[in-house]
């Protein structure tokens, strides 16, 4: 449309054509303030130009020709650099655009933050230590404690236990074996180092084990035990084999009552029988 | 016909190619489209009034976006670059408006 325009008015009209317009322009000036200006000055200084180059017309036409292209063209351009611009706020941080002095700023802010970030990093890590050797201390004390109600149920007879021992095997008649013999052969055990006792696989010997002189035998725990008494002992082979073959010890002194007495060491002794649980009824753990 | 034409192949190929602006230039592309904008508006109230002329057109393009350019060069060697390019933007958009002003006056008569 603009094209048409300037072809339409010739060069000679077109110095009148502006001038009517500065004119026109004028009133409107009062209106927009300082508007026309954009418009105008450019338009003046065009003008200035126009009567000069006006002798030679064909190449004005030309110039025309090529100049509407090149504006064009630039209309083009601004789109572009508006659509490249736009599309880049969305796609970049809007650090871009900040000054020099916004951007220290920034970064002071930054920094005092990452500062104060890595206060907490610190705090919270030796946090987290702590409680991680919190945790394995428990654990550890955990162990420990599940280790001694290990030990503490093999001694009280609330446990299973396998182990190295020696089973001793008392043959003797009837009668001839009393409760002080096996109280006395227990003991023996137990000062060699026993740690679990078991009498004919079904009495599990414990602290609270009594023994007592029955018609039908011996009496242990409530149980009847007849011989031949098989005590299988847990502890030390060696020891516990000395501690049953010493002179005067519990080898003599079945045999002075016509028994005999056979000790085997054992690589492994697997003690089932389980003692009966105390009730306590009188003792409380002191505080 | 043409500035059409140049607006939409612009778009397109802004939106197809999606550069990345240099960084040298970066402080000076939205400035320079502000002044661009308005030489684009001061050409439509020209064409309203009928006295459109590509040349005063394409002079006043470049004059715009170079000095709005400048000025922002200026304004970053001064230490000033932010309130100038401001200032730049708040006259040139006070005649974008004041020309959007007159066209509207002219076509819808308010």
């Amino acid at each position: 449309m603009p094209e048409e325009n300037s072809q339409e008015t010739p060069d000679t009209t077109d110095v009148e054509m502006t001038k009517v317009v500065i004119t026109s322009g004028e009133p409107q000036g009062d209106e927009s303030d300082g508007s026309p200006v954009s418009a105008e000055d450019p338009q003046a200084g065009a003008n200035d130009v126009e009567p000069s180059v006006g002798a030679k017309r064909p190449r004005r036409e030309l110039d025309k020709r090529t100049l509407s292209v090149i504006a064009g063209l630039l209309v083009g351009v601004l789109a572009f650099a508006i659509t490249v611009q736009v599309s880049q706020d969305d796609s970049s941080q809007d650090f871009d655009t900040l000054r020099g002095a916004e951007l220290a700023e920034m970064l002071k802010s930054i920094d005092a933050s990452n500062q104060r970030l890595a206060e907490q990093i610190e705090e919270l890590s030796a946090t987290r230590d702590e409680l991680k050797a919190d945790t394995s201390n428990t654990a550890k004390a955990e162990k420990a404690a599940r280790q001694r109600a290990d030990a503490l149920a093999i001694l009280a007879g609330s446990a299973g236990a396998v182990g190295p021992g020696v089973q001793i095997t008392i043959t003797a008649p009837a009668q001839a074996i009393t409760a002080s013999v096996l109280l006395d052969a227990v003991q023996e055990m137990r000062d060699a180092g026993a740690e679990a006792i078991v009498i004919n696989g079904v009495a599990r010997v414990v602290a609270h084990t009594w023994f007592a002189d029955d018609d039908e035998g011996v009496r242990v725990a409530g149980r009847i035990l007849q011989p031949p008494y098989v005590i299988e002992v847990i502890g030390d082979p060696h020891t516990l084999q000395k501690a049953v073959t010493f002179r005067g010890g519990l080898a003599d002194r079945v045999s002075a009552r016509g028994g005999t007495v056979e000790v085997n060491k054992r690589e492994s002794i697997s003690i089932t029988a389980l003692a009966d649980e105390l009730e306590g009824q009188y003792a409380r753990p002191a505080k | 016909m043409i500035p059409i034409v140049g607006l939409v192949v612009g778009i397109v190929l802004g939106l197809v190619f999606q550069p990345a602006i240099p960084l040298g230039l970066q402080p000076y592309v939205p400035i320079a489209i502000i002044a661009a904008l308005d030489a684009v508006v001061g050409a439509l109230r020209a064409l309203s009034e009928e006295r459109f002329d590509d040349r005063v057109f394409v002079i006043s393009f470049l004059s715009n976006v170079l000095i709005a350019a400048f000025m922002v060069y200026l304004g970053d060697q001064l230490g000033v670059g932010a309130q100038l390019s401001t200032g730049v933007i708040v006259v040139l958009g006070i005649r974008i408006f004041a020309n959007a002003a007159a066209i509207r006056r002219r076509y819808l008569h308010a």
